[in-house]
């Protein structure tokens, strides 16, 4: 079986990110940038089915700028077989995204192909849902056990009211919540090894996709602030405010 | 300008999301509300009550992204709007439907500026976008908790469309999370328990406390992780998002991914041992101490207080 994930780059989950303050975006420049954690548990997964006997070969595909390699050489030191950087300084919008992995995928032709469920930055959950409309692939989104039994997988999937567990036929788009699995951290031997793993380099421009964006980003700004409250000293005066504040709900 | 809101249920129950999404989307035109289910009856009523409610669409079927996103693509050309809430039914099938209709859709909106403009938050709630949608059709979801129910009292007409489109997908069994709390993304008080409570059976200190006060039940994700309690308990940047009007946080630090999920919380109160956590910090009013002194004192107080 042949395992497709793609990945994005993003600034690190643990920044305290900063709103520029014209208004044009967030500060990225200086900022340590690593591997989408959900993209993570999608490359943990493929490896692990790999592991399992049900995958031959992992490619991984990202989109970005040139630096993008940085984040697919971690995907290849845990044991992804070969990369695929598309090339481009644009930012692109989940739909575009969509569209060149949809043609990566004609190429390609996997039979899984496993994604991130959200990206930290722009919290969409939109890619893999969209790549499994332009590729009429069934899906099973928001995953936190795969199973494959046959040409089918059994995926638990972490919804609104629990957990519930679908069958899809293969080929299809899974995308990964993060109880799915615990990423593996490279060792130094396989980081060295990931080096010499093939990455071909591809331009987005050389898929004919359309790129431009259909939504204008008008300005980002920073949420509204709290103001900082009070420390109170014993639970009677806590349990006083709780009252009172339900009495006003109750009046409402 | 038409709208096209998609119903969330459960059980045959209308979800308390969806009022939320009419009013939400209400000022954009009359809404046409479509419930898919195999028995829609009891929904379909339900929806049929609320203001600004044009008409009532049923259809049978399941709300598997791929059979959902064919019977809306069909749907969708007579609407200028097609609106979901942000809940794991419209994160599933929204932007499919999107893709499929080659449009981008606008999710998690806040905030409904004009007939194309609409605010997300962005970085686990730590960013606003401003968006401006100039396509001819504009696929959206919305965050329920962003927005005040619609009032009841209407009676919209109902009507059967063909629904019933096969999926690839198969349903093969239902996890649930029994429970009689409020729902939780829209509860008017919730009270949420962090890895503090240290087990399951520590972590009913928090349900006793939400049952006294009528609340929803939440948990951070490491409490989740740790199986205090159920992955549909979580809030935070990938779990519920929630806007109370107040919010009882139980020896929870406040990790980002947490702050985001609760932003829109009217009133914060945390209790924790330790004075220096940012949810302690940015709380309208903190109790410092070790919860399992407070919280048993703390009911019986609301006990007399609260009858």
């Amino acid at each position: 079986m042949k395992i497709l994930v793609a990945i994005k780059r993003v600034v690190d989950h643990n920044v305290r990110i900063r709103v520029r303050p014209d208004g044009s975006g967030v500060e990225t420049t200086g900022v340590r940038m690593s591997m989408n954690p959900f993209c993570k548990h999608a490359v943990e997964a493929a490896v692990q089915l790999s592991e399992a006997g049900h995958g031959d070969e992992i490619v991984i595909v990202s989109i970005g700028p040139k630096v993008a390699n940085d984040v697919i050489l971690t995907a290849l030191a845990m044991g992804a077989h070969r990369g695929i950087l598309i090339e481009t300084d644009a930012a692109l919008e989940t739909l575009a995204i969509a569209k060149l992995l949809a043609k990566v995928v004609a190429e390609e032709n996997p039979d899984i192909v496993l994604l991130g469920k959200q990206a930290v930055d722009d919290d969409s959950n939109h890619v893999g849902q969209m790549l499994a409309a332009l590729t009429s692939r069934p899906q099973a989104t928001f995953a936190s056990e795969i199973k494959v039994t046959g040409q089918s997988l059994e995926v638990t999937r972490e919804v609104d009211t629990g957990r519930e567990t679908i069958s899809v036929p293969l080929p299809a788009i899974v995308t990964a919540d993060l109880r799915l699995n615990t990423p593996r951290n490279a060792a130094l031997p396989m980081v060295m090894k990931a080096r010499s793993k093939p990455l071909a380099v591809r331009t987005g421009a050389e898929f004919g996709v359309d790129l431009v964006p259909r939504l204008t980003v008008e300005k980002i700004s920073p949420p509204a602030e709290r103001v900082a409250g009070k420390t109170v000293g014993s639970v009677s005066e806590l349990a006083a405010y709780i009252a009172s504040e339900v009495s006003q709900m109750e009046a409402l | 300008m038409s709208v096209l809101v998609l119903a969330d249920h459960d059980l045959g129950v209308l979800s308390p999301a969806t009022a939320r999404i009419i009013a939400g989307v209400s000022a954009l035109g009359p809404v046409d509300v479509l419930v898919v289910a195999d028995d829609a009856t009891a929904i379909a009523q339900s929806v049929s009550t609320l203001a600004g409610v044009a008409k009532v669409l049923t259809a049978k079927g399941n709300v598997l992204a791929d059979s959902l996103e064919v019977l809306l693509s069909g749907l969708a050309v007579r609407y200028h709007y097609v609106a979901a809430s942000a809940g794991s039914v419209g994160k599933d099938v929204i932007p499919r439907l999107a893709a499929k209709l080659d449009l981008m859709p606008v999710t998690d909106v806040v905030a409904i500026l004009g007939p194309n403009r609409f605010e997300r938050p962005i970085y686990a709630g730590n960013a606003v976008q401003t968006v401006t949608d100039n396509q001819a059709r504009h696929i959206l979801t919305l965050r329920a908790s962003a927005f005040r129910p619609a009032a009841t009292g209407n009676a919209a007409p109902i009507e059967a469309i063909d629904g019933a489109v096969a999926s690839a997908a198969r349903l093969i069994a239902e996890h649930r999370t029994e429970s009689d709390t409020p729902d939780l993304a829209t509860a008017q008080i919730v009270v949420g328990g962090g890895v503090a409570l240290g087990s399951a059976e520590n972590f009913q200190l928090i349900e006793n406390l939400a049952k006294k006060l009528g609340a929803a039940v939440g948990a951070t994700r490491a409490a989740v992780d740790a199986g205090y309690a159920p992955n549909d308990w979580q809030i935070g940047q990938t779990g519920k998002i929630i806007a109370p009007d107040l919010y009882i946080a139980i020896g929870i630090s406040g990790a980002l991914q947490h702050l985001a999920g609760i932003q829109g919380a009217k009133k914060i109160i945390a209790i924790n041992t330790d004075a220096e956590a940012p949810l302690v910090k940015l709380a309208d009013v903190a109790l410092i101490g070790d919860l399992f002194e407070i919280i048993p004192q703390l009911i019986s107080e609301l006990n007399q207080r609260i009858p």
